[in-house]
């Protein structure tokens, strides 16, 4: 039988394993992957900012974004490509509650800017290679 | 209980019984908001209910593990806590970053980002505070008379889940490294080192509630712990599918989670067959069940639930939908919700004297509380895959499902009402237990006998 030894030795074994796998995988995504999937040359300031908005208003605390968030609001990693520009910055700027079908939005009533920032954070969003994220539906209705 | 300062524990876990009433009022906000009454939006928008109820969950759950630390090291040390004057004053500033947090969520002041809300500024005393906390039992450790094996897997994955918090406060301007990083915290938190902590106290409970051989006992406590850190480092990859990185991902992290389960379902075995094996009959009935029940729905919530969407080719369409809501549930409570229960249950008669063992009022909260849960996990489950298969594979707009799906929200405030009145009624068992005090002090063993 396993002696508690041999138990010890499959812990620590097992653990320094895979943790050295797991940190070469992630250099190497960190290395190869983000660059060519990501686009990292188009973060530009707006970008940037946008991404500062979304955290500091925690819109992740409704939509998802990259399939992670909460589930109460729209999936937005493509929503630039799904609504158009004139549709984000309608919904961003209200002064009311956006509520398209009755569920509310917090009314942000942002800037002109602050709208333009927001959008170009969704395309680049919208432009990362998501290994095929999100699916295409495929049962016609 | 045999040393004084474990009486420190008790607040520890009233702490915790108070935080997760509040989570689960913020649950309720926002289960009527999704059967489409957000009455409270202007005041609470989902957004701050959401923050509100997973860091109180957090929150709450650590309050336990700190609280079983601070019984159990004394106990397998076989010495008193270096400070309990220390430990007073590493409880009371916890909760205050606390409440400064959650008030912060009222108020816009947050970074959204998935379960990682509290600011920056904030995190900094969190980890001075759990410096802290990990001093005094390193220290007490060090001074003890002994280490032993449950001590320390319970210590290292104390520790462990300290340093993986640092990862989740640098700053990325490229989301998919954000995301990346965030997962080192959430993901190795729960399917890694809180494995550990469970383990550790799941077999200290073993010890004292079976009775067997305390190196037979640990001896698996390594397997398991094993198990755990096998499967679980390069599962993480299941988060990594659809981020933004390569699909090498999709291979490592398909296999290696798919193995997970495996950790749990040997915990579930393990606590059955220490079950089966042992010769002591404890009278803590009540801390018997929740420990075996622990073990079970942790495998069913994480381990089974967890597998039902951990393959890329299912993953790809579950991703961030409801289904996920309801493994998160399941796997939340069965695990760490349950075992921070069984903790308490085990402890309360030991700190305060009160043989409250196998009372009516204590089953009914064991049955209410799980059942009620399970029956969110369903409703969660129902609402789930309706919605990915709605808005995956017909395509239908997003807010076009949720009126169809908006009837399970029904089902689930139902179920939760179940839920939450199992969870009163355990409260109302705690406070009868009354205060903990230095006459229990070796009354254990007195009252085991009787
Ligand atoms: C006690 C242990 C566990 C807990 C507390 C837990 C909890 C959670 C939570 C809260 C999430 C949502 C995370 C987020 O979106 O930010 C999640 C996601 C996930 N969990 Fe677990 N989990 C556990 C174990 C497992 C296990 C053992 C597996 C696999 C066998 C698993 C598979 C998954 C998968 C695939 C996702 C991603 C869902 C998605 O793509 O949206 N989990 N888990
Ligand atoms: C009265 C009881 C409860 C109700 C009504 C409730 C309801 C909810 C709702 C509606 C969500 C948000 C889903 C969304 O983003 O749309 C949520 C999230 C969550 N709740 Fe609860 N909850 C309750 C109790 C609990 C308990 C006891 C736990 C854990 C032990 C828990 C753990 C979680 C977790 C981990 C999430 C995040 C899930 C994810 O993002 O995938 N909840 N809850
Ligand atoms: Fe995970």
């Amino acid at each position: 039988m396993l002696s508690k030894s041999q138990a010890r030795t499959f812990f620590l074994g097992g653990t320094v394993v895979t943790f050295a796998i797991f940190l070469a995988l992630s250099w190497n995504s960190l290395v190869n992957d983000v660059p060519r999937q990501t686009n990292p040359e188009n973060l530009s300031e707006s970008v940037i900012r946008g991404k500062e908005m979304w955290e500091s208003n925690n819109c992740m605390g409704c939509h998802t974004i990259f399939g992670e968030g909460a589930y109460y609001a729209p999936e937005l990693t493509k929503v630039y490509e799904r609504r158009g520009e004139g549709y984000i910055k309608a919904a961003l700027m209200s002064k009311v509650p956006w509520a398209p079908r009755g569920r509310k939005m917090v009314a942000y009533g942002f800037t002109d800017e602050q709208a333009n920032d927001m959008v170009e954070f969704f395309k680049w969003i919208g432009e990362v290679d998501l290994n095929g994220f999100p699916p295409k539906p495929d049962v016609k209705r | 209980m045999k040393y004084k300062s474990q009486k420190v524990a008790y607040w520890f876990f009233a702490a915790a019984m108070l935080l997760l009433v509040l989570q689960i009022v913020y649950g309720f906000i926002m289960g009527f908001a999704h059967m489409g009454y957000d009455g409270l939006h202007s005041v609470i928008p989902f957004n701050t209910a959401r923050a509100v109820h997973t860091n109180l969950l957090v929150v709450w759950i650590l309050l336990g593990f700190m609280g079983a630390a601070y019984y159990i090291i004394p106990e397998e040390a076989q010495n008193e806590l270096v400070s309990v004057k220390l430990a007073y004053i590493q409880l009371i500033t916890f909760l205050l970053v606390g409440v400064a947090a959650v008030t912060g969520y009222h108020l816009n002041y947050w970074e959204g980002r998935k379960f990682l809300e509290i600011p920056r500024p904030l995190d900094w005393l969190v980890v001075i505070n759990v410096l802290t906390f990990l001093g005094i039992i390193l220290a007490t450790l060090y001074k003890g008379k002994k280490t032993t094996t449950t001590a320390l897997v319970l210590t290292m994955g104390l520790v462990f889940a300290a340093l993986l918090y640092l990862p989740g406060m640098i700053w990325f301007d490229n989301q998919t490294l954000d995301s990346f990083f965030r997962w080192w915290v959430v993901h190795l938190w729960v399917e890694g080192v809180w494995e550990l902590i469970m383990g550790g106290i799941l077999a200290f409970l073993l010890i004292k509630l079976t009775g067997v051989d305390r190196e037979v006992i640990e001896k698996w406590l390594y397997v398991i712990v094993g198990l755990t850190f096998l499967s679980g480092i390069l599962g993480t990859g299941h988060h990594y599918y659809y981020i933004g990185v390569g699909k090498i991902w999709l291979i490592v992290g398909g296999i290696f989670s798919m193995l997970e389960p495996l950790a749990f379902l040997a915990m579930a075995l393990f606590a059955v067959a220490m079950y089966r094996k042992g010769e002591k009959k404890h009278p803590n009935k009540l801390a018997l069940a929740w420990t075996l029940g622990t073990a079970i729905l942790a495998f069913t919530g994480a381990g089974l639930l967890g597998m039902a969407h951990t393959l890329p080719q299912v993953n790809m369409y579950t991703h961030g939908t409801l289904v996920t809501a309801m493994h998160g549930h399941l796997a939340f409570w069965g695990a760490y919700g349950m075992i921070v229960f069984s903790f308490i249950t085990f402890a309360l008669p030991n700190l305060t004297g009160r043989k409250l063992y196998d009372t009516a009022n204590g089953q009914l909260a064991f049955w209410l509380s799980n059942i009620g849960m399970l029956g969110m996990t369903l409703a969660f489950g129902v609402a789930g895959v309706a919605q990915v298969y709605l808005e995956r594979k017909t395509g239908l707009e997003f807010g076009a499902v949720q009126q169809e799906i908006e009837v399970h929200f029904l089902v689930l405030v139902l179920c939760a009402s179940m839920f939450a009145t199992g969870i009163l009624m355990f409260i109302y068992e705690f406070y009868r237990h009354g205060s903990p005090n230095d006459e229990a002090i070796g009354m254990e063993e007195i009252l085991e006998s009787a």
